[in-house]
């Protein structure tokens, strides 16, 4: 994306939130969510646009675990490491998954079409160990059972 | 739809929609639930929307997506109303079958309906079925009946009835009536609720806010998703009720961005309320203002702690801060901040709607009215069941969960998320209710319930749990930092077969200075799950570090030596 066409993007998005900068997290989010991570020049604009020194723009973003300051991949891959799903061998999956796609958690793979990264619960402890792709929920996932799942998303 | 302007306008209003709809009719109704999601439910509530309209039985049957009804093992779940045939593991080739044999000719699909595993019987009807027999479903009764997207659904179950008392109420009288359920918090601290909104009213300031905690963080626990997504008017009624108690005219719900259905439908369920008059300018024409906006969340555990949270709100990092003076007095944005969780909110219009006298009959003495668990782990059936405080902790895994799968044996079960503790088999007759548990070394907390079977290690969990509370820890105060590191560190030696004989007492150390130093309850609590393990399992510690051995087998304490 072009920074113009980033630039435009936080402010279509400031736009929506009125400016108003106790919106911070969800602004951030909703910048997250157009762009696909936080780039320097969005976290700038948004800081100038909300009057908000820009290092606290950075301490929110970086606090939470939700925001990215480097592109993700187009599937973003969550392996739940809840309690219900670690008992179950979450830990085995994403194991699993770090070898099929040779990168570790947090990374994204060259190709830009993976980002791997552990969420700490999304409910859905029946079914664990739970594997979420993009908004698809993969259930009683086994290390063997990911290379058929990621072949999915191709 | 025109705003109603009185309690009056709302019967009518309810009339309308009960007159409307024939009791006899058929209904299939599909759980929508994020568990049943799972299991593939959207595209069996599709088949029975195709089939019905290919059949042309519109007229004659109608199909509703429904908040989750709480036995998640077993979706996507369907009740046939109105004979509530209760179908299980149902998958769109079944539907024409459902259709046409039950729906057409009333007759039960056999192979569809829950076996019980003691007995081996079918089971037919949903409340026979002993995972929601012995439940008592106060909160989580309507979820399974209505469309959480749908505000007429609610007010057909009675919806917002309890909300047009109340704002006919002297704001003290609703205060004393919840002070009289004995209602406690369900978040955690099982703080008394009527306590917290006396002080929030009574706290000097024209200006308060009341906020509902839906940044459900114990991994595990996710009956506040399954409200918010399954009935999300039921904690907002409970919300507005709430503010108009304590004068207030602000709400937020700070909702965790993981749950993307949840805040989807709170959403849609404040912009429908707004437009029948129940949010907004003079509710039900009584002259209460009361307006609620959704913030969603950033991933952060440390943000279920109110004042991590209020500052969340200011669009800061979600630091918490020492509470020398209470959030009552100064919360968010330094005025009167009254904050309660989701659960809390949605038991205040049945207290409000049955009456205090009514509901502190269920449940104990010092624990008053049922309590949502979402039972998970080693467990037949996992989901989440709501039973009355007092219930013993056997009674909740063996009769209701069905007990331990495999035939493997019991050996432990984790209460009140990460800050939690085990429980072992020797204490499985305790009762449940906020004191009880404390005293067993473990807590409430916001009611997971994580079943362990004798294959679970329990140095392994206690490390799981450090290991979590020391990501999540936001690191503004150093015993909490430092301290759970360090816990990390020694728990992750004695795992991988490098345990010295003084760790024991240096982790129990590390505890007593978190627990007395910590800023918030993260770090107060955090050393919960290694005191209560080594309370209840200490031989298994003694194992690891001097037989170099990992009873459960779950460690490698061999694979660490070679290297």
């Amino acid at each position: 994306m072009a920074p113009e066409e980033q630039k435009a993007k936080v402010n279509q998005v400031l736009k929506k939130h009125q400016r108003d900068k106790a919106r911070l997290v969800d602004i951030l989010q909703d910048i997250q969510a157009a762009i696909g991570y936080l780039p320097q020049k969005a976290l700038e604009e948004a800081s100038r646009g909300l009057d908000v020194p820009l290092s606290r723009v950075y301490s929110v973003a970086t606090f939470f675990k939700a925001f990215s300051l480097t592109p993700r991949g187009r599937y973003l891959i969550n392996v739940c490491m809840g309690t219900a799903c670690h008992v179950r061998g979450a830990d085995k999956v994403l194991e699993s998954i770090e070898k099929e796609l040779r990168i570790k958690t947090g990374q994204t793979t060259k190709d830009l079409r993976f980002t791997l990264e552990t969420v700490n619960c999304v409910g859905a402890c029946a079914l664990g160990p739970m594997v979420i792709v993009g908004e698809d929920y993969h259930g009683e996932m086994t290390p063997e059972g990911v290379t058929a799942v990621l072949k999915e998303y191709n | 739809m025109t705003k109603l302007k009185s309690a009056g306008e709302l019967e009518t209003l309810r009339k309308q929609i009960t007159g409307k709809r024939d009791p006899n009719k058929a209904v299939v109704t599909v759980c929508n639930g994020t568990g049943c999601h799972a299991h593939g439910c959207l595209a069996v509530t599709a088949a029975f929307r195709d089939e019905i309209a290919k059949k042309k039985l519109t007229a004659k049957v109608d199909v509703r997506a429904t908040g989750c009804h709480g036995f998640c093992e077993r979706g996507p779940l369907v009740v046939i109303q109105p004979q509530g045939i209760f179908y299980q593991r149902v998958r769109v080739k079944d539907v024409p079958e459902i259709l046409s044999e039950t729906v057409a000719r009333g007759n039960p699909v056999e192979r569809l309906l829950y076996t019980d595993r003691a007995s081996g019987r079918k089971i037919t009807q949903e409340h026979d079925v002993p995972f929601y027999k012995l439940q008592k479903r106060l909160v989580f009764g309507n979820n399974g009946a209505i469309d959480p997207t749908s505000i007429e659904d609610y007010i057909a179950v009675g919806g917002y009835a309890a909300l047009a008392k109340a704002l006919g109420m002297k704001p003290e009288a609703i205060i004393a009536e919840v002070k009289k359920a004995g209602l406690r918090g369900r978040g955690g601290g099982g703080f008394p609720t009527a306590d917290k909104w006396r002080s929030t009213r009574d706290a000097a300031g024209d200006i308060k806010y009341v906020i509902c905690n839906a940044d459900e963080g114990d991994p595990g626990a996710y009956m506040d998703r399954s409200l918010a997504e399954g009935n999300p008017h039921s904690f907002l009624e409970g919300m507005i009720i709430g503010a108009y108690a304590i004068g207030a005219h602000e709400g937020y719900v700070y909702i965790r961005n993981e749950y993307p259905l949840a805040v989807r439908h709170v959403a849609a369920a404040i912009e429908a309320a707004e437009k029948l008059g129940l949010l907004g300018q003079n509710i039900l024409g009584s002259g209460f203002d009361f307006s609620i906006r959704i913030q969603r969340g950033g991933g952060a555990f440390i943000c279920g702690e109110s004042t991590a949270l209020m500052a969340s709100l200011e669009g800061k990092v979600g630091e918490p801060r020492a509470k020398y003076i209470h959030t009552s007095e100064q919360g968010l944005w330094g005025r009167p901040t009254n904050l309660n969780n989701v659960e809390t909110w949605a038991n205040v219009p049945i207290i409000i709607n049955n009456g205090a006298d009514w509901y502190a009959k269920i449940g104990t003495a010092g624990s008053k009215g049922t309590k949502i668990f979402s039972l998970v782990g080693n467990i037949v059936n996992t989901g989440l069941v709501e039973v009355p405080m007092g219930i013993t902790l056997r009674e909740i895994i063996f009769d209701l969960g069905g007990g331990i799968p495999k035939g493997r044996a019991f050996k432990a079960v984790q209460t009140g998320g990460p800050s939690g503790g085990v429980i072992p088999e020797s204490l499985l007759d305790l009762t449940v209710d906020f004191d009880e548990l404390t005293k067993a070394g473990s807590m409430m907390g916001s009611g997971g319930m994580i079943v362990m079977d004798d294959k679970a290690c329990m140095v392994d969990v206690a490390k799981y749990f450090v290991t979590f509370l020391e990501g999540e820890s936001c690191g503004k105060c150093l015993p909490c930092r430092e301290g759970l590191q360090q816990m990390k560190a020694i728990l992750t030696r004695i795992t991988e077969g490098k345990g010295k004989p003084g760790d024991l007492a240096l982790l129990e150390e590390l505890a007593a200075t978190l627990q007395a130093a910590s800023l918030c309850a993260l770090g107060q609590q955090a050393p919960n799950p290694v005191l209560s393990t080594l309370r209840h399992f200490r031989a298994e510690y003694e194992a690891h570090i001097k037989n170099k051995k990992c009873p459960a087998g779950v460690c490698k304490l061999g694979a660490a030596k070679k290297k």
